[in-house]
């Protein structure tokens, strides 16, 4: 199984619902795209649940960061909710928890855009 | 930790296409043999991610997709010893002065931290140069007895 993205809409903040894996290849750029796009289309209240993601790998987090950044760069916000253990593991392996915005319930996270 | 009541030994080798798919083969062959070896759930994510990675730069980075060349791969568990090998026929590059991916200066970079997560998961590394070309990568983590 390759990544799944659900997208909707909880006030002004665009929520993902990412399922599967973030892996090099479909996985990864599935999620680019679709952070691209949305900042194109002005969506800058960007929250990533990833409670479904089963499977991470470097290539997957550098999209992470990839999305961070261009949403930042844009003028807007890139949270992340529900990280699975192996997602947080390696966040803080690899010295990013402290980079993003990590929440644990949603209602808390969509309010703490500004 | 693997389980060292259970010894093992067992070796698989494959030569695989320069592909996506070639990843998740290795990855799979090489969890199928620590799995086999008694390795714990957070142990074969760490065995799985760090081959993953090889294999990943050996098709990608190594042959560049190349349909022609090969990617080499064996995976082996020999009394507490897991080890897994992966060769690529590319022009290779030098592992030991990659930059640091956790400096703040490198910390966004979208890329660069598959050799880090390989050192963080396996208890042993090395990378060598084949001749006339290509790298060969030896990762390699220990059963502890419980």
């Amino acid at each position: 199984m390759s990544v799944n993205l659900g997208i909707r809409q909880v006030g002004d903040v665009t929520v993902v619902d990412v399922a599967g894996r973030i892996t090099l290849g479909e996985g990864s750029s599935a999620l680019r795209e679709a952070l691209r796009d949305m900042v194109g289309k002005n969506q800058k209240k960007i929250l990533l649940n990833l409670g479904d993601v089963s499977y991470i790998d470097s290539s997957g987090i550098g999209e992470l960061v990839s999305g961070f950044t261009t949403v930042t760069n844009a003028g807007g916000q890139l949270k992340l909710l529900n990280l699975t253990k192996r997602v947080k593991d390696l966040l803080q392996i690899t010295k990013l928890y402290t980079v993003f915005d990590v929440h644990e319930d949603e209602a808390h996270a969509v309010r703490s855009f500004t | 930790m693997g389980d060292l009541s259970r010894p093992a030994t067992e070796s698989v080798e494959r030569s695989l296409d320069s592909t996506l798919d070639s990843v998740d083969q290795a990855e799979d062959l090489a969890v199928g043999v620590a799995r086999r070896a008694g390795f714990d759930e957070e142990d074969l994510m760490k065995i799985g991610l760090a081959v993953r990675e090889s294999m990943v730069n050996a098709v990608v980075h190594g042959n560049r997709y190349n349909t022609n060349k090969k990617v080499r791969f064996s995976a082996s568990m020999s009394g507490s010893r897991f080890t897994v090998r992966v060769a690529d026929e590319g022009e290779g590059f030098d592992h030991a002065h990659l930059p640091d991916p956790l400096t703040p200066e490198n910390l966004l970079r979208t890329s660069g931290r598959g050799i880090f997560l390989i050192r963080s998961f396996m208890d042993d590394f090395q990378a060598r140069h084949l001749d006339p070309a290509g790298t060969e990568v030896t990762l390699v983590k220990f059963a502890v007895s419980k």
